[in-house]
């Protein structure tokens, strides 16, 4: 039978789309290449001096930890952008896509590769813009506004604390080079700023690994296209705060704090979402559920430093990428296949899509944990990470106990059912195979798994030993990945875990509509979101009628106040009045001046004709001028009465033609004049003061002396103006124009030009 | 303004102002003057014509848009200092150079100084125009 829609369906987007799937192929292959010298121990790094003098350089560290993400990074993302160019093919903001897509792997490579705190940060930045352009890609539905908004302010929110914590962090430390940091480990845990640094850098991480109570933007993030989802939201971007928490556990590990808070973090969260997971019907939420599972998994496991959990911790990180990237890559299959992502519909689909059946298998078997998958073996490990945790092994186990086994369940729910079982409702279109782009991904990442499962050295060799080796300092406590280690207590708890997870997969649908009353009872924090963003915007609304109320008045008033409280404030505050000044060589021309402009002055204040406001205004410029004439200051006098008349011109022109304006509310004008003469008051104290401390007059020496044989002018302050300080005077002007351009613009919108 | 003096007036009146103002641009480097009060007293003059005679016959007059006579003039300013880099000074020092010098007189000095200065004259120019001719013609 064949299917119409994909003969006439484009199967690629050309040149852009096999760019990108390239450059993540030859990163990958590189990273490849420096593998060997890591495994032997090594660890590269590279330094850039960015900003020397800020202690800020761009330094890149190649070790183990840092290995493993950066294979995994480039590998899932080339598989995942050959993925993508086939399940987008023909959309028609591909490039865009292919663009944010790059850009993010290449942001999420410079965060695990960084050694210096600051270039980490940028990078992590990097990673939140790209993934917040990532997720809104459907832009044109609600739903995907939201998720994209939401996911943006939560982690940009735990971003600038983990600036803050970062800063902290360098600065008590000496260094922000994180190999010179972590070198210090001793000191770090005693400092007195310890606890701080850890409350915001873990506020940082919590945030980007959706920790609990941050974990509500995560399936909302499912809105994102599917071949996002299986990069960011699986492999990569939610476990930068992860990776994060890794690299600084050699420094900052250990102590009672960091132990109890990631413990108690990552089991809840574990526990929490699997348990939600279980009553999803939508396969990618489900899966998204299951994603913030493994994310307090290996967040539990973070908090403690035995061997046993810190191997357990790097041989779960790779299994986990594994399986959910594939099966993220599965479920995008069934979508583009069928049509639909819900458990209750799909069903029989084994016979059409054989390949994507093969591949969800597989990895579902990973993600359950049975031999001889790597599932299996890092299941292993957990549980006797769990077993050696230093308080309450018991309670920790079975929450691990119980997570696994709704793991489990969900495996089938997401991997087996789909195709295996007949549900005999009718989907939207009729299934195919996928394309072979399409199959590529899940088919390869979950053969992985089966293979690093059966033949686990490469990988202890090559990553795991390595990455404890970061994580620890030495070698010596990875343990070994073995299929069969003996029957001993997480054998037993393996077996628990299969048949208490078979009991769940068989009762799932009556547990789910129990689980479904159960939530709607519990507090929602995405519902309190919607609250807490419309209480913020009414906070903004408030605070901007107080403070921007559109009344020029009260812009004046509210700067002048400020400056006066300021000003006056420390001179009382250091008593620092200055003395009488000498007024015995005053004459009779300046008193006049004084009483000419004062007079202007205060008649401006208190008159209530326009034209004799703007006439004492123009008595009062003039009057100055003539102080600038006085003191032997033509240049000053000159553009000072011009600035004068245009003032005078300008204010004509505006005055004269507005409507008389009501009066609304009582007179202010004396408060007013109380404020403008006290500021005036204030100034003229400043000023004394300053008059009483010599002048430093060799500037003006220096002008006096150069000005005509080096200069050739002798108007000095001409000469000033455009020779001497003649940047400064090209800043003035470029500022004047652009005044004059706002101001034109301004008078412009308000009414179309009327006609010549 | 229906005053036909002012109106016949104005013409002239502007005329002197610009030559005016052009005469204290040059002489600004030894007496008072200068670009600044330059581009003040020649916009003085458009303005009384836009008050006089209305704005639509003023910006006739003047021809070009303000906003480009700013623009030019901000321009001109900058290449004024850049032009110091060419001769491998630094930015904005000043280029002299002098014609018919002799042993007791300067000749005529030009410089890059003198362009800045004709820089500065067409920003103040144009700014204040722009900016009055907008709000004579807004209300």
């Amino acid at each position: 039978m064949t299917d119409t829609a994909t003969a006439t369906k484009p199967t690629g987007n050309g040149l852009v789309g096999v760019v990108p799937v390239g450059i993540a192929l030859l990163l990958f292959g590189w990273f490849l290449s420096l593998a060997p010298a890591i495994a032997d121990g090594q660890s590269l790094r590279f330094v850039w001096d960015w900003v020397p003098s800020l202690g800020i350089s761009l330094s890149f560290l190649l070790d183990g930890l840092s290995l493993t993400f950066a294979l995994l990074i480039s590998g899932i993302g080339a598989m995942v952008l050959l993925y993508s160019n086939t399940y987008l093919a023909g959309h028609p903001q591909f490039a865009r896509f292919a663009l944010f897509l790059t850009s993010f792997m290449l942001a999420m490579l410079g965060l695990v590769l960084a050694d210096n705190l600051i270039g980490l940060f940028v990078f992590w930045e990097l990673t939140t813009i790209t993934s917040y352009l990532l997720i809104g890609f459907g832009h044109d539905t609600e739903k995907g506004r939201r998720s994209a908004l939401q996911a943006l302010f939560v982690t940009g929110a735990g971003a600038l604390a983990l600036l803050a914590g970062f800063i902290l962090l360098g600065t008590s430390m000496g260094s922000f080079e994180l190999s010179v940091i972590l070198a210090q480990a001793d000191e770090l845990k005693a400092h007195a700023l310890y606890l701080p640094i850890l409350i915001l850098i873990l506020a940082g991480t919590f945030t980007k690994s959706a920790q609990f109570p941050f974990h509500f933007w995560l399936p909302n993030a499912m809105a994102a296209p599917t071949p996002v989802s299986a990069f960011l939201h699986s492999a990569t971007m939610v476990k930068a705060g992860v990776y994060l928490m890794a690299r600084l556990h050699p420094g900052m590990s250990g102590t009672d704090v960091w132990f109890w808070t990631l413990t108690i973090a990552g089991a809840f969260t574990a526990v929490f979402a699997s348990v939600l997971a279980l009553r999803q019907t939508d396969l990618k939420q489900a899966l998204a559920y299951t994603t913030l599972m493994a994310l307090g998994t290996l967040t539990l496991f973070l908090g403690q430093t035995s061997g046993y959990a810190m191997t357990a911790f790097a041989t779960f990180l790779i299994v986990h990428s594994l399986y959910k990237a594939s099966l993220f890559l599965v479920v995008g299959c069934i979508d583009h296949a069928t049509g639909t992502r819900e458990a209750d519909v799909l069903g029989g689909l084994g016979r059409a899509m054989p390949v994507t059946a093969f591949a969800a298998g597989l990895a579902a078997l990973s993600m359950a944990g049975f031999p001889p998958f790597l599932g299996f073996i890092g299941k292993e490990l957990k549980y006797a990470g769990i077993l050696a945790i230093g308080s309450e092994p018991f309670l920790f186990a079975s929450a691990l106990l119980l997570a696994n086994a709704l793991m489990f369940a969900v495996a089938g729910i997401v991997a087996l059912r789909p195709f295996w079982q007949k549900t005999g409702k009718p989907l939207p279109r009729t299934p195919h195979e996928a394309p072979w782009p399409m199959l590529l991904g899940p088919v390869v990442l979950a053969v992985l798994g089966a293979l690093f499962g059966v033949n686990p050295d490469l990988l202890q060799v090559s990553l795991v030993d390595p990455t404890v080796k970061s994580l620890l300092g030495s070698i010596e406590d990875a343990k070994e990945l073995k299929l069969w280690a003996g029957v001993n207590m997480p054998l037993i708890l393996s077996i628990a875990t299969v048949a208490l997870g078979t009991a769940l997969y068989l009762g799932h649908k009556r547990l789910r509509s129990a689980l479904g009353r159960l939530v709607e009872a519990a507090p929602n924090f995405d519902r309190g979101w919607d609250r807490f963003l419309v209480g913020l915007k009414g906070f903004a609304a408030w605070q901007t009628r107080i403070i921007q109320p559109g009344v020029l008045r009260r812009y004046i008033f509210a700067t002048f106040a400020t400056v006066l409280i300021a000003v006056g404030g420390t001179m009382i505050a250091r008593q620092a009045w200055p003395a009488l000044p000498d007024l015995s060589d005053v004459t009779f021309q300046n008193i006049a001046l004084v009483l000419l402009i004062s007079a202007g002055a205060i008649l401006t204040a208190i008159t209530s004709s326009r034209v004799a406001a703007m006439a004492a205004l123009g008595v009062v410029g003039i009057g100055v001028a003539m102080i600038f004439i006085v003191f032997s200051a033509p240049d000053v006098a000159i553009t000072q009465l011009l600035v004068e008349t245009l003032v005078v011109v300008l204010v004509a022109v505006a005055l004269l033609r507005l409507p008389v304006l009501e009066k609304d509310g009582p007179d202010r004008r004396p408060l007013d004049a109380i404020l403008a003469g006290t500021i005036g008051l204030s100034v003229t104290l400043v000023l004394l003061a300053v008059l009483e401390t010599p002048i430093d007059l060799r500037l003006t020496d220096y002008f006096e002396a150069t000005s005509w044989p080096g200069a050739f002018g002798r108007n000095i302050v001409n000469v000033i103006l455009v020779d001497f300080r003649a940047l400064d005077t090209f800043g003035e002007v470029a500022v004047v124009v652009i005044a004059a351009l706002s101001a034109y613009a301004l008078l412009r919108t308000t009414h179309p030009r009327k006609d010549p | 303004m229906n005053s036909i003096i002012l109106r016949v007036g104005t013409r002239y009146l502007c005329g002197i102002l610009v030559l005016f103002s052009l005469y204290m641009l040059i002489r600004g480097h030894n007496e008072p003057g200068g670009g600044f009060i330059g581009g003040l007293i020649g916009s003085t003059g458009f303005v009384l014509f836009a008050i006089a005679c209305g704005t639509a016959d003023a910006r006739a007059a003047l021809k070009v848009l303000p906003q480009n006579i700013a623009m030019a003039g901000l321009g001109i300013a900058l290449l004024a200092g850049i032009a110091a880099a060419l001769f491998g000074d630094a930015l904005f020092t000043g280029q002299w150079l002098f014609i018919n010098e002799t042993a007791d007189s300067k000749g005529i000095p030009l410089s890059t100084v003198l362009v800045f200065d004709i820089g500065v004259y067409l920003v103040v120019f144009g700014s204040i125009l722009s900016i009055v001719f907008a709000m004579e013609e807004e209300i």
